[in-house]
Formats: structure tokens, C-alpha cells, sequence
């Protein structure tokens, strides 16, 4: 088979796979945001939880970080939602009653706080250097069977996550969040406990970033505290969701494809260039992807995104 | 005792101040724009990286070129204001949060791309302590710091009790759509509060320089103790964030003493998680803050 | 008579809901006019939309003649259009004298005189000058917020229901000022859910309902009217 065609092969894939994780990290940020208006700028927290519950359960034995239990790799996966989604029913509990601003600074907070975490408890988590030999599915295969399969679970995955939220956001209490986005005053009053919903959609969001994040440790091989870095973990997931059109199930998946797939060739072409200007270019990306959002905000602020009606910094209109 | 003043008291009063200084221009933005701004901690690294470069080329020491690099930093944020939020105005806060996170990630690399990811020293030579008593050590650099941020301190004071100006941005703080209704020009407003909060981060980002390093990430370090301190001492209320500075400073430094026994009551790593501990404590038990702030 | 203010068939709203429609009022060289009604009318609504506060979909506002229509807020100030809100009337954090300041923010000359004035309209807050605002008693805080409004010496004073949530001596003390300043020469145009008091030291007056003209009449002629006392004068003490 041509090498050449062969490697392009491949990177589709891999365009397929982290576009699709982050797919997945999308589809979950649309639960919290597009459905329930709820402002995560900790999302990047979610996912190493994710990501390091996973790796933990299913590495071998380690004398450099907590291991050994061998599980198999759903069970991970299965875990990591569930720890994601504890976290994020504490977290909830507590600030769901915050104004939009505020939650984005608590939730950064949490992300920060998990890193610090991950970053410091050595014995768990191997600090910086992380935790590599992640199991990942299907690596028993030969090439390209594993990664084929690899990616076809992640697509796999994508629908029927798709699939799930459709049927949600058409069920009763589908439309009872979106009543709450609407009109959250109108709601309260016709007995809907819209805090307790709140925090549902938020922990829902949270399994489903978690499933994300054990995704990538298993493509990875390798997790550490990196991973969690606000701008790939965070920025990149909401401009992938907004660009996409945020409410919107179908725009989270296609966003996140279109993004990544901008992100990593622009990448691949950075790092043809000579060294000195690698790096320098690393940063361009990322200036140019905070562009990306600004045009996005500025042509379309108010129009596409849901907005909570709550108090905004003007006091309301007053009638009489 | 000795090593509780030197070790842990003194470096709380250095930081506190810092986070005082950060916090102010926190407070007012979020009380008269209305929003949180994560592009804060960029704005204080690029005040240190301003001072750098003016110290480089002149060779002067980094408080003489301060007022240049707070002017600089101030000139880049009304232009941010004019090319990012003012088209913005009035839309949701959480737009103008999602846009200045993206300011934040903008700033930060344009930063990195300009001086590049070194880590930079901003005075070099090594610098005898001053020593009282025989015992109580606090180096030079401490003192001016600490003098310094009180005398801008001072001078905010000043501006927003004894200036129209600094009336208006009070008076538009307390109710925004009052203050347009009363004929007060709420963009003159709006400049005159970037202005403020870039000086004041300018500095912030310098002193913090002077007190350990200079390097790209040193800003968003800063933010959730800012935040934090903010929201402590209350939105809108600038005195209050500089009380809410000292005290997240202060609790940050005072949290790795060894109250019981002989290690740190909380291990250095977990340092920054003190201010956030903090702050979610005040958000749970009084979101206006100690000294009553918005709560929107 | 010459008119100070003049709407001219407005309608409007905040939103997509309009909620003036075809509103027409007017304010004579040195008037008192009342607008009353049910709540909702949109008599509020009416007074904002002088300030470019509504989003007007037809109609025309004119200022001594000449266009104000959309103008921004602080423009309409500037041309001595003053107006106290129902609430959030004051700048709470700020000292009454600083809110006086304020008032007279588009100044260009000295304020100090009309400050001094100011002050011997409301001997009070001359007292509690270095109070913050948000510590005086409900009846002082609307001394202040009309106060401040007075600053500017304006052309026409809009004032929102003054005497909402005072006590009825004040009440009589509000109304008692509103006839002084209007007596120094100032035209009033007033919103009031108090109708019988408004009407008795109005001019003139104006019913709307749901956002549109129902009724205008001389003051004393609407006090008279029995349609009028029926609806309005009835409950309102």
C-alpha cells in the first residue's frame, strides 16, 4: 500500500478519534450549557478526573503512582463518569445558585484546585510526569485493525450519545430545562424545583466529560496534569461548542470536529518550520484561536447563545 | 516567632498587597462594566513585562520606570476595551466572560511570542536585608513594595472621593442605568476604569516581579486570589478588595506555617488552593462580600 | 401655549412586546400634567421613552421643538431634560452631597450656588450632606433624588410616582414641594398612582390605558369627572 496514502490514512483517523473525544467533551458541555445555561470554565477538571480515574484503575502494578488494579477498560470508563459525576454533584450543591460570572471563577477554581491535586499527591498520581502505559482498547490488534477499531468505538460512542441527549432534550424534562432557560422566574412558580435540575444537568455534563477524559487517557497512553491546561482542556472545547452553534447537539459534534481538525493541521504545518519559530508559532495558534472567539462573540452575541434570564448588568425595565 | 514575622507574616503583607493592588481593578470592572474579567492576570503580567524591558533599556530601577510601564499597559487595555468589549457592550455577562478568557489566552501569547518563555529576574545583585532588633530581617525590596502599594492604595483613595471623575465611576458602580439617566458619560466613565484597573495591575504584575520572577504564566497565577479577593472584600467596593487582598495574602502565606507541630499546616503545593478555599466559603456564606458589595 | 415637551404618537417597547401605542401628551410653558392609570398602562413606559430608554417602532418627541426622538440618555439631560425613577433613585454608596455632585455632572460652570439653593429647599439634607445616600429614611432619599434632578436648574423635571412607598405625612410634603418647584418656574410632567392628590395640584392630565390615551382633561375637571373618580379616585387615597 502507498506510504504516503497509508500515513494520510492514519492522521484521518486520528483527526476522527481526539475530534471525536472532543465531541464527546462537547456533547457534555451542551448538557450544562446549551441546555441548562450553566457557565463550566473548569471543564479541562472534569476530564482529568476522567482521565486519571481511568488510567489509575487500569494500569498495571506502579512504584511511581497508584495502579495495579487492572480493571478492565468499560469498568474504567464506567468509573471515571462515575467520579466525575460525584465531583460535580459536590460542586453543584454548592454554587449552582451562582450568577453566571461566578460560576465560571468557582468552577475555574475547582479545575485548579484538581490540578493542584494531581500535581502534588506524588503517590497517587506521579505528580508532573504522569501516568503512562494506559491500557488503551483494541492495541492487542495489528495495525491498522487497532486503530480502525479504536476510532470506530469513538464514533460508536458519539452516536449513541447523540441519540441519548436527542431523546432527552424531547422528554419531559428536556422541556422542563428548556422552560427553566427560558423563563426560570415562571418556572419556580409552577413548583419545578430548578436548582435540583440545575444539578443534574451539571453532574449529567460532568459524566459525560468524564467518559471523554477516560477516552483520551486511553488514546494517549498517558495522562498528567498538563491535560488539564485550560486552553485545550476548556477554551478550545467552548469555541468548539459556540462556533458549532451551542444548544444544539449537531453543532457540539460538528464543532468539535471542524475545530480540531483547524487546530491539529495548524500544527502539522507549525512544526515543518525550523525550530526557533516552532515554538513562537504554538503561540500564534493560540492567539488566533482566542481571535476566533472574539469574531465569533462579536457576530453573534445574543443570537446564538441561550442566556439565563437573569440579572444582567443593567437592572431590568421597570412598567407601570 | 521569629521565623512566623520573617517567614510567613512579611510575605503575607508582600502578597496581600499585591492581591490588593490586583483586586481593586477587579472590583471596579466587575461593579461598572459587569462582568468578571479573566484577562486581568494577562493585563499584571504584561505591566511586569513592560517594567522589564523599560528597566533593560534604561537600566533604572524598576520603580522609576513603573509609571511609564502602568501608562503602556493602560494604552493596551483601552485599545483591548475598544477593539474587543466596547463592541460588546451590553451584551450577557457571560459573553463578556467568554471574551475576556479568550483576551486572557490572546494577551498571554502575545506576550509569549514578543519575549519569549524565559523566566527573567527583574533586579539582579543580591540584596542585604534590612535588620531591626537584631532579629526581624525584611529585605529592601519588601519594603518598598509594601510602601509603594499603600501609596497607590492612598492614591485611588484620593481619585474616587475627590474627583468627579472617581465620584462617577462610584456613582455608576451603584447603579448604571442611573448614572446614564443623571447624564454622566458612562464611556468617559468606562475609559477612566480601565485606565485605573490596567495602572494598578501594571503594578501588581511588577511588584510581584520584584518579589520572585518574571515569567509568562505569573498573571493567571494571580487570578483566583484576585478573584477571590474581590469577591472577599465585595464587589464594587474597592476598599474592601484591598482589605479582601491582604487577607487572602495573609491567610495564603500564614496557611504553610507550622501552627501545630513542626510541619506546615498545609503543604506548600496546595498554597493557591487556600485563596479558592476562601473564596468559596464567602460565595456560600455571604456572596456580597465582607463589606457588602453587589451581588447582582 | 407653548410646548416645553411634546409626544407625538409613540409606541414602543422594551423588547419585541410594544407597549405604548400611539401615545400623544403634551406640557406646556410652565404646567404641572399628570399621567394616571391602572398599573401596567404603561405610564412609566411613556416617561422612559423620552429618554431613549424604549425601542420606538413610529412617533415623535419633541423638546421645545426640536427633535429629541432616540436620543441617548445623557444627551436628553444635557438639553435640561431631568427625571427621578421610581426606584434606584439615588446612588446609595455615595454621600448626599456627592449625589448632588452628580446631578450636576453635565455642568460646565460652578455649581455651588444652585447647590446652596438645593439646600435651602431641603434643609435636611443640607444636615446629613456627608451621610451616604442609602442611610436616610425613605422620605429623605426622595428629597435627594430630586434634589440631584434639580441641579441642572432642567427645563421640564419628568418625576415617576414621588410619593410611592411614603407615609401620607410626607406624601403631603412631596406634593407641597412639587407645587414649589413648579411655583420657581419648573414644568412638571408626572407619573402618580396617588391620582386624587396628583390631579388636585395638576394642570392638566392625562389617562392612559393599556398603553394608549384614554382621557385628558384639565386637572380640576378630571378630578370632577365621575368615569374618572369611579376608577380611580375610588381606591387612591
Amino acid at each position: 500500500m502507498d506510504q504516503q496514502l497509508y500515513g494520510i490514512g492514519l492522521y484521518i483517523l486520528s483527526l476522527l478519534t481526539m475530534g471525536g473525544i472532543y465531541a464527546v467533551l462537547a456533547l457534555g458541555l451542551n448538557i450544562q450549557w446549551g441546555f441548562t445555561g450553566l457557565f463550566n470554565a473548569g471543564v479541562g477538571g472534569f476530564l482529568a478526573i476522567g482521565a486519571y480515574t481511568t488510567a489509575i484503575l487500569c494500569t498495571g502494578p506502579s512504584e511511581s503512582h497508584l495502579g495495579g488494579f487492572g480493571m478492565p477498560l468499560p469498568i474504567g470508563l464506567f468509573w471515571a463518569m462515575v467520579l466525575s459525576a460525584a465531583i460535580a454533584w459536590g460542586i453543584g450543591r454548592i454554587c449552582i445558585r451562582l450568577r453566571s460570572d461566578y460560576l465560571a471563577i468557582a468552577t475555574l477554581g475547582i479545575a485548579e484546585i484538581l490540578r493542584l491535586v494531581f500535581a502534588n499527591e506524588l503517590w497517587a498520581t506521579n505528580g508532573a510526569r504522569g501516568i503512562s502505559l494506559v491500557p488503551k482498547a483494541f492495541e492487542k490488534l495489528s495495525e491498522p485493525l487497532d486503530q480502525i477499531s479504536f476510532t470506530v468505538m469513538v464514533l460508536a460512542i458519539i452516536l449513541v450519545l447523540y441519540l441519548l441527549l436527542e431523546r432527552a432534550r424531547r422528554s419531559p424534562w428536556g422541556r422542563v430545562m428548556a422552560a427553566i432557560r427560558e423563563n426560570e422566574d415562571a418556572a419556580r412558580a409552577a413548583g419545578k424545583n430548578v436548582e435540583r435540575l440545575r444539578v443534574e444537568a451539571f453532574v449529567i455534563g460532568a459524566a459525560v466529560m468524564g467518559l471523554g477524559g477516560g477516552l483520551l487517557a486511553q488514546y494517549l497512553k498517558f495522562i498528567n496534569p498538563q491535560t488539564a491546561e485550560p486552553v485545550t482542556a476548556t477554551f478550545l472545547v467552548w469555541v468548539m461548542l459556540i462556533a458549532g452553534g451551542s444548544g444544539n447537539n449537531r453543532g457540539a459534534i460538528l464543532g468539535a470536529m471542524l475545530i480540531w481538525t483547524v487546530w491539529s493541521t495548524t500544527e502539522i504545518l507549525t512544526s515543518q518550520l525550523p525550530d526557533a519559530w516552532a515554538i513562537r508559532t504554538a503561540y500564534l495558534r493560540v492567539f488566533l484561536i482566542g481571535l476566533v472567539l472574539q469574531i465569533v462573540l462579536q457576530r453573534f452575541a445574543g443570537g446564538v447563545l441561550p442566556e439565563r434570564r437573569a440579572v444582567t448588568a443593567h437592572e431590568p425595565p421597570g412598567d407601570g | 516567632m521569629i521565623e512566623f514575622v520573617n517567614f510567613h507574616l512579611i510575605p503575607g503583607l508582600v502578597l496581600g498587597s499585591i492581591y490588593a493592588l490586583g483586586a481593586i481593578g477587579v472590583s471596579l470592572t466587575f461593579g461598572i462594566l459587569g462582568f468578571a474579567n479573566f484577562s486581568h492576570g494577562a493585563t499584571m503580567t504584561l505591566g511586569a513585562y513592560f517594567a522589564l524591558t523599560l528597566t533593560w533599556a534604561t537600566g533604572l530601577h524598576p520603580l522609576i520606570v513603573l509609571p511609564v510601564a502602568m501608562v503602556l499597559t493602560a494604552v493596551v487595555v483601552l485599545g483591548m476595551d475598544r477593539g474587543f468589549y466596547r463592541p460588546l457592550r451590553g451584551s450577557s455577562a457571560v459573553i463578556l466572560v467568554m471574551s475576556s478568557f479568550g483576551l486572557m489566552l490572546m494577551l498571554r501569547s502575545a506576550i509569549q511570542l514578543i519575549w519569549g518563555p524565559q523566566v527573567h529576574a527583574l533586579i539582579t545583585g543580591i540584596q542585604r536585608p534590612y535588620i531591626f532588633f537584631d532579629t526581624l530581617r525584611i529585605s529592601p525590596k519588601h519594603v518598598l513594595i509594601i510602601v509603594s502599594a499603600l501609596a497607590l492604595m492612598y492614591a485611588v483613595h484620593w481619585l474616587l472621593t475627590r474627583t468627579k471623575t472617581g465620584k462617577a465611576m462610584r456613582a455608576m458602580s451603584d447603579s448604571p442605568e442611573l448614572a446614564r439617566l443623571t447624564g454622566i458619560d458612562t464611556e468617559a466613565v468606562i475609559r477612566a476604569t480601565w485606565i485605573v484597573s490596567a495602572a494598578l495591575a501594571a503594578a501588581a504584575g511588577t511588584f510581584l516581579g520584584l518579589d520572585s520572577q518574571v515569567e509568562t504564566q505569573m498573571g493567571f497565577k494571580m487570578l483566583l486570589p484576585v478573584f477571590a479577593a474581590a469577591i472577599l472584600g465585595g464587589i464594587g467596593r474597592p476598599y474592601g478588595a484591598m482589605a479582601g487582598g491582604l487577607v487572602v495574602g495573609l491567610a495564603m502565606e500564614l496557611s504553610t506555617y507550622a501552627w501545630i507541630g513542626t510541619a506546615p499546616l498545609v503543604s506548600p503545593g496546595y498554597k493557591s488552593g487556600i485563596a479558592f478555599a476562601v473564596m468559596v466559603a464567602m460565595l456560600i456564606w455571604r456572596p456580597s462580600g465582607l463589606f457588602r458589595g453587589r451581588v447582582f | 401655549m407653548t410646548k416645553v415637551l411634546e409626544l407625538e404618537s409613540v409606541s414602543g417597547g422594551y423588547g419585541e412586546t410594544e407597549i405604548l401605542h400611539d401615545v400623544s401628551l403634551q406640557v406646556g410653558d410652565g404646567e404641572v400634567v399628570v399621567i394616571i392609570g391602572p398599573n401596567g398602562a404603561g405610564k412609566s413606559t411613556a416617561m422612559k421613552a423620552v429618554f431613549g430608554l424604549l425601542r420606538l417602532s413610529h412617533g415623535t418627541i419633541r423638546l421645545k421643538g426640536a427633535e429629541i426622538t432616540r436620543m441617548p440618555p445623557q444627551e436628553v439631560v444635557r438639553h435640561g431634560v431631568c427625571y427621578v425613577p421610581q426606584t434606584a433613585n439615588i446612588f446609595p454608596n455615595l454621600t448626599v452631597e456627592e449625589n448632588l455632585e452628580m446631578g450636576a455632572y453635565v455642568r460646565e460652570d460652578d455649581f455651588r450656588p444652585r447647590l446652596a439653593e438645593i439646600y435651602a429647599m431641603f434643609p435636611p439634607l443640607r444636615e446629613r450632606r456627608a451621610s451616604a445616600a442609602g442611610t436616610l429614611s425613605g422620605g429623605q432619599r426622595q428629597m435627594v433624588a430630586m434634589g440631584k434632578a434639580l441641579m441642572l436648574d432642567p427645563t421640564i423635571l419628568l418625576l415617576d410616582e414621588p410619593t410611592a412607598g411614603l407615609s401620607p405625612k410626607f406624601r403631603g410634603e412631596i406634593f407641597d414641594t412639587i407645587r414649589h418647584i413648579n411655583g420657581a418656574g419648573t414644568p412638571i410632567l408626572m407619573v402618580e398612582q396617588n391620582a386624587k392628590q396628583a390631579l388636585a395640584i395638576a394642570d392638566r392630565g392625562y389617562i392612559l390605558v393599556d398603553g394608549q390615551n384614554r382621557l385628558d382633561d384639565t386637572g380640576p375637571a378630571l378630578l370632577a369627572n365621575p368615569e374618572v373618580a369611579e376608577m380611580f379616585l375610588g381606591g387612591a387615597s
